[in-house]
């Protein structure tokens, strides 16, 4: 089945994601182009001319970095030469801005987060989750020609090697660009780095509240742990960002993962799920978190984080 | 200025679950619902929008049966001033592109300054139903917002990439933009608020022509459970010691 791929490239790199849409696509029996989408795209050929892909089409157009009106203008003319049967972007920010909006454009089949495709007889099957991961749903698309799949990061292995591509430009007219990029902003400098922690004592939503915190850091410290934290607790103003895991914070590979209170959403999953020992301890015994935890306990974390406490 | 704030009523799933009989959908019987919580960050931020500028109006949109208004009234029990539920019976599951067509015609009809929506849903995560709205309506969008800050005719937006890279976004107006959680601090509704909302009328429209939809579940099913964790025990000083233990090894 024809595929169309994405690149998606930032500060000059092309990112994981497109090598992992790499490898979807050619599971899906090509032929593979990849399209890449820059004011000068020449330097990120080579990046993206991967075993599996049989041509890589640039198209010189809109500024250094991500534009949505310029890759949906882009990635629309893409569809009308090459008439893929498969678009595959990666389920990322950047794409966010543009794929949807060309599904709604084009009446193409659409469906994101998706983490699993198959081919059935020249009809696409997409399996995504529902309902916080506790479902999954097998997708099809009747009577779709073209099928725009947003598909989720961290789950295929990205392609590696080099390729043996052909590669041919197209030209695209200019787009007014009505969203336009004028920098980048590094988080600030933090204080302590999670990345490089052999521990990492974790807690989430279930922790309840602020006045809370204190009895894990104290944990943390009798332990020799670092403490990390999800999403919630940085959205809600308790901790910074930098003891963020997760997809939006920091990806982490300590020996031990010990996390009290995090239900496991996908997003903090992707962040922490390749950590040497994951142990949970959540109220909720469906909690997804149990699902990539090597060793979990159905308990209260006050009741657990203070018998821990006492034996150090 | 005006500004329209897209609201869904997202469902949560307990610890069982049964399919409806062609196992398209879950059971709505083991379901429980609430307002999208990312909506609950753009409802907030458009009323701080519109209490900067000193006037102007908020208006809530959703896509649902009646059961779905109590998610838009939770918006409006928050300070928005005006809902308007667009009926949605036909409307599949899992296809965010069929909702932003139901939901054009009626956020266009309302010629807003700004229209806002939550990243995602809780229950579907699709993070599409905003830009594909945006293009429907012609308008510039930017998807997952940490900060806004409205100029003149424009605004400047800071994306929230992976890892926390923050890309500052200047965005021509009107627009739709999508917004994450942690962008602001949604405030509680008063108990008198949340009952006076639960009075406020509710404009119902139908949707227009939907066209053919984006995607169709063929089916659902419980994921296959891997190997698992295994369990350290029931009791806190149990499990606690099992961790010390654990700790200890892992650790060598």
């Amino acid at each position: 089945m024809s595929v169309l791929v994405i690149a998606e490239h930032i500060n000059g790199g092309v990112r994981d994601v497109t090598r992992e849409l790499v490898t979807a696509a050619a599971e899906l029996g090509g032929p593979v182009t990849v399209g890449v989408i820059a004011a000068d795209p020449t330097p990120l050929v080579d990046q993206v001319n991967l075993p599996g892909v049989d041509e890589i089409v640039t198209v010189a157009a809109g500024a250094s970095e991500f534009e949505n009106d310029t890759y949906l203008a882009v990635v629309e003319a893409l569809i009308q030469e090459r008439r893929p049967r498969t678009v595959l972007t990666g389920f990322t920010v950047n794409s966010m801005g543009f794929a949807p909006a060309l599904a709604a454009k084009l009446g193409t089949g659409f469906a994101a987060d998706v983490f699993s495709v198959r081919d059935e007889g020249g009809s696409l099957v997409a399996e995504r989750a529902f309902y916080g991961g506790k479902v999954y749903a097998e997708i099809d698309f009747p009577q779709k020609e073209t099928v725009l799949l947003m598909l989720r990061p961290a789950t295929w292995q990205p392609a590696e090697g080099a390729g043996s591509a052909s590669v041919s430009e197209l030209s695209v007219p200019a787009v007014e660009s009505r969203a336009r990029h004028n920098e980048f902003v590094e988080a600030p400098a933090a204080d302590v780095d999670i990345t490089t922690a052999d521990f990492l004592l974790s807690i989430g939503r279930g922790i309840g509240e602020k006045d809370n915190i204190p009895v894990f850091e104290e944990l943390a410290e009798k332990m020799g742990a670092t403490l990390s934290v999800s999403r919630p607790i940085v959205d809600a103003g308790w901790m910074p960002s930098a003891r963020q895991v997760g997809q939006s914070g920091k990806t982490v590979k300590p020996k031990i993962y010990l996390a009290f209170g995090i239900s496991g959403a996908v997003q903090h999953l992707a962040g922490m799920k390749t950590a040497g020992t994951i142990i949970a301890v959540n109220t909720d015994p469906e909690a997804a978190i149990f699902n990539v935890a090597h060793y979990g306990a159905v308990a209260d974390l006050f009741d657990v984080a203070e018998a821990l406490a006492a034996l150090y | 200025m005006k500004i329209v704030v897209c609201v869904k009523q997202v469902a949560t799933l307990g610890d069982e679950v049964e399919f409806t009989d062609d196992e398209r959908d879950v059971d709505p019987d083991f379901l429980e619902f609430a307002i999208n919580e990312w909506d609950t960050y753009a409802t907030e931020e458009a009323l701080r929008m519109k209490e900067a500028a000193g006037d102007g109006e908020v208006v809530v949109v959703t896509v649902g049966d009646e059961d779905a208004e109590d998610a838009m009234r939770r918006a409006l029990a928050m300070g928005a001033d005006r809902g308007i539920r667009i009926s949605g019976d036909d409307i599949p599951p899992g296809d965010p592109i069929t909702t932003a067509r139901a939901l054009a015609p009626v956020v266009g009809g309302e010629s807003p300054d700004l229209v806002l929506c939550g990243v995602q849903s809780s229950d579907a995560v699709q993070g599409s139903t905003g830009a594909a709205l945006a293009e429907l309506l012609s308008l510039p969008r930017v998807a997952v917002a940490k900060n806004v800050e409205l100029q003149n005719g424009k605004a400047l937006v800071h994306r929230e990439l992976e890892g926390g890279l923050i890309d500052v976004t200047e965005v021509d107006l009107p627009a739709v933009l999508t917004i994450q959680t942690g962008i602001n601090e949604p405030r509680y509704a008063t108990l008198r608020a949340i009952k006076q909302a639960e009075q406020q009328d509710i404009d119902v429209v139908e949707p227009g022509d939907l066209g053919a939809p984006a995607a169709r579940v063929r089916r659902m099913f419980v994921p296959p459970k891997g190997e698992g964790a295994e369990l350290l025990g029931s009791d806190a000083s149990e499990i606690a010691g099992r961790i010390k233990t654990l700790v200890e090894e892992k650790l060598r």
